[in-house]
């Protein structure tokens, strides 16, 4: 192995190789990433594989707006068939709280370019013909949201890092993080030690971890999300259908199955369990049945789990630590970092770089708990 | 077995797509799971994983039982959401 490194990225999932890919392309030489296991193993290819636009706080929304934006052209950027699938999603509203919300939401969302708009239950039918409009209000809706196969992502992100110098470890883990004078200094592996200046913290699940040894204290915790697929079948709709107050998001990908979950932060277990459960499977089919009757007997084929990196307020922590020279964090995504990872990846790229920063990250540093510059998220499932 | 065997039915995946992610040095099952989709369909790699198995173990030299299998993922087998939702048969 690699005795020396510029930038050890710690994660081999959609952030590392982004990130490796991003600061490859701007020249860096000599990076390395640390994985675990394999490619994806994590929540890059665990999650529901869908991209919005529509969220709540104006850093989402721009972080949101411009991956996307790269995500239009990145199968041809990266030269790997990605999958990209521009459909739409229908936010549906089921309370008035829930419309005022989407009102603010949308006027701020159009504010900053972001082609979404209220629209009638009618409306939403239109869109997604055997929808069940009962006790629906209004629906936001956004035609340049969709899906994007994260698997694929994240391996065409790898591929395109490789071919550009970057050194890619598998079954590799980072057990310590050696610092001298506030400077990180070396990074020991179960297969030997790197010495480095510059470590990223792009573990995902794991970045309180990640933190801890290099003992920087990080406040996210990992939290269980289950979901599920369908077998595939004929296309029926389109949207990404999705609810806040009634708790559930799924879609029909390109090659036809359908997938689905839902966030249970009360009940679901924190820390690094992702088993399935009965329950959850179970609860799933009446939600997705009763919205979408015609389903009933399309078939469960699989259902599996991953981890939510939660921060305190539902926003990424990116940027390097203030207290520990050369560390550096893309952690805390809350459940939205994979359709992040085009953007985030750019901007640590150009933070690590010291080069000019194109938005405004520095609002997302992990210094914003301190000072109680909370900003929090109000659309999350 | 050549380049257009099929080795995932329900996925449709043959042994040359396989073959060409096993030369990309992608060796795991896991690994050729997530890129070929082998294995996701509706039989939940019941046909196709000791195909590949066996596969995977003759490319690189090595025994079958030294190759790491899948983690297995509920349901055994595939389940309509109506019935999951708890609703009667027509």
């Amino acid at each position: 192995m690699i005795k020396r490194a510029d930038v050890v990225i710690i994660g081999g999932g959609v952030q590392g190789n982004s990130i490796a890919y991003n600061l490859a392309k701007r020249g860096q030489k000599n990076i390395v990433i640390l994985e675990k296991d394999t490619c994806a193993n994590g929540s890059s290819g665990r999650c529901g594989a869908g991209i919005r636009q529509q969220f709540g706080t104006e850093m989402n929304c721009i972080l949101a707006r411009d991956s996307i934006k790269i995500f239009e052209q990145l199968s041809e950027e990266l030269d790997y068939d990605i999958e990209f699938n521009q459909k739409g999603y229908l936010i549906l509203a089921y309370t008035e709280k829930e419309v005022s919300q989407f009102k603010k939401n949308i006027q701020l969302q159009q504010r900053l370019g972001i082609d979404s708009r209220l629209i009638t239950p009618e409306e939403a039918r239109e869109i997604v013909p055997p929808l069940n409009i009962k006790d629906v209000l209004a629906a936001s809706y956004c035609p340049k949201d969709g899906n994007v196969n994260p698997m694929l992502t994240t391996f065409a992100y790898a591929e395109a890092a490789q071919s550009l110098g970057v050194k890619y470890y598998k079954f590799t883990e980072a057990q310590k993080i050696e610092t001298e004078n506030n400077r990180i200094s070396a990074v020991l592996t179960n297969r030997g030690r790197i010495i480095t200046n510059r470590v990223v913290n792009a573990a995902g699940g794991y970045a309180k971890e990640v933190g801890k040894m290099a003992g920087v204290e990080i406040p996210v915790y990992s939290q269980r999300h289950q979901i599920l697929v369908t077998e595939p079948v004929t296309p029926l709709r389109e949207s990404m259908l999705m609810s806040f107050s009634r708790n559930f998001y799924f879609q029909q990908l390109p090659n036809g199955s359908i997938v689905g979950g839902y966030g249970d932060p009360e009940h679901e277990k924190k820390g690094h369990d992702i088993g399935s459960s009965w329950q959850f499977a179970s609860t799933m089919a009446k939600k997705m049945t009763r919205l979408i009757p015609v389903i009933k007997n399309v078939r469960l084929v699989r259902q599996w789990s991953g981890s939510y990196n939660m921060s305190p307020d539902s926003q990424p922590i990116l940027g390097e630590h203030p207290g520990l020279k050369g560390y550096y964090m893309s952690v805390g995504f809350s459940g939205h970092g994979f359709m992040l990872a085009p953007v985030s990846g750019k901007m640590l790229a150009q933070c690590i770089l010291e080069e000019e920063i194109e938005l405004p990250i520095e609002k997302l540093d992990i210094g914003r708990f301190k000072r109680g510059e909370l900003i929090l998220e109000p659309s999350v499932v | 077995m050549d380049d257009n065997t099929i080795i995932c039915r329900c996925e449709d995946v043959t042994w040359g797509e396989i073959r060409k992610q096993l030369d990309k040095g992608y060796t795991t099952l896991d690994e050729i799971k997530r890129i070929t989709r082998a294995g996701m369909g509706p039989c939940q790699g019941k046909t196709c994983q000791r195909i590949l198995l066996r596969a995977i173990a003759r490319y690189l030299n090595k025994k079958v039982e030294d190759i790491p299998i899948s983690t297995f993922r509920p349901p055994a087998k595939p389940i309509p959401l109506g019935t999951l939702a708890g609703e009667k048969d027509d």
